[in-house]
């Protein structure tokens, strides 16, 4: 076995092991940071498979942003220390058989398809590439989604703000009453 | 022993169904969406892979890589403002204390 391969099996054992870990730890902060090691893993996959820009990205956008922004929404709306309750026992099965079946079924169609990969090494992708591929005007450019997804970050930003926003609701004090 | 495609398949593939494992067994909103996160990233992982050994020598996985992130970013983003509000008028975050909209 060479050495690349051990290094892969390590890091898909590292990667569903933390990904398991994520979903079924009771302390929620603790959940949020095994996502934070998975998402490091699959950054390490994407290096393992030379993409260094992807890799990059991925540490950048989901480790130093998206785990952050839900470790602060914990933050917000936690009380630190308390266990999230436990999914009752129906539920796990029912979800259990679910996702199994859902392999399985996946999983042998995929074998079925015969991808014979060639696995050659890609000819030196560099960023100059990726960057005049995706604003270029020609055939095979990416400008026109480049332009919507710019668009789609200010929405979202703009709709974050307009959601989150406190708004004085005089009918929630009554509606909170109501609750309790 | 060479690794094959097959193999980075089976990783993608375990890693999507135990975000669907973990999206229908939590109640808590931030860890449900902490399971979405799984599935989206098991995707990425399969552009990236479908690039490197299907058809090498073009980058088009690689920028369905970087729009999914991009989209994954807002839609976080999204999602917590969406989580914080219903916190603020529940004072709870559990899936089954918002069901005003459920018949």
């Amino acid at each position: 076995m060479s050495i690349k391969a051990f290094i892969f099996f390590i890091l898909a054992g590292f990667i569903l092991l933390t990904g398991l870990l994520s979903v079924t730890e009771k302390r929620i902060f603790r959940a949020a940071i095994y996502l934070l090691f998975c998402m490091m893993g699959i950054a390490g996959l994407y290096f393992w498979m030379d993409f260094d820009f992807i890799a990059a990205v991925q540490v950048v956008v989901y480790v130093g942003g998206i785990v952050v922004l839900i470790i602060f929404s914990i933050f917000l709306t936690h009380q630190i220390g308390t266990d999230l309750e436990e999914p009752t026992r129906r539920r796990v099965n029912f979800a259990t058989l679910a996702a199994l079946f859902g392999f399985a079924f996946c999983f042998v169609t995929i074998r079925e398809a015969n991808l014979a990969g060639i696995g050659n090494n890609i000819t030196e992708l560099s960023v100059r590439d990726i960057g005049r591929q995706m604003l270029s005007l020609n055939e095979h450019g990416y400008i026109l989604p480049f332009e919507v997804v710019s668009l789609l970050l200010l929405a979202a930003m703009i709709g974050c703000i307009v959601i989150a926003i406190k708004t004085p609701m005089p009918e929630s004090g009554a509606n909170q009453n109501l609750k309790t | 022993m060479e690794i094959k495609l097959i193999q980075i398949l089976f990783v993608s593939t375990a890693l999507f169904f135990i975000g669907v494992f973990g999206f229908l067994t939590r109640r808590n909103t931030i860890t449900m969406l902490m399971a979405v996160e799984l599935i989206l990233n098991s995707v990425n992982i399969n552009f990236v892979a479908f690039n490197k050994y299907l058809y090498a020598g073009s980058l088009d996985g690689v920028f369905f890589t970087l729009f999914l992130i991009a989209i994954t970013a807002a839609e976080a983003a999204v999602a917590i403002a969406i989580i914080i509000n219903i916190y603020r008028s529940h004072k709870s975050i559990d899936i089954e204390d918002a069901d005003e909209l459920k018949w």
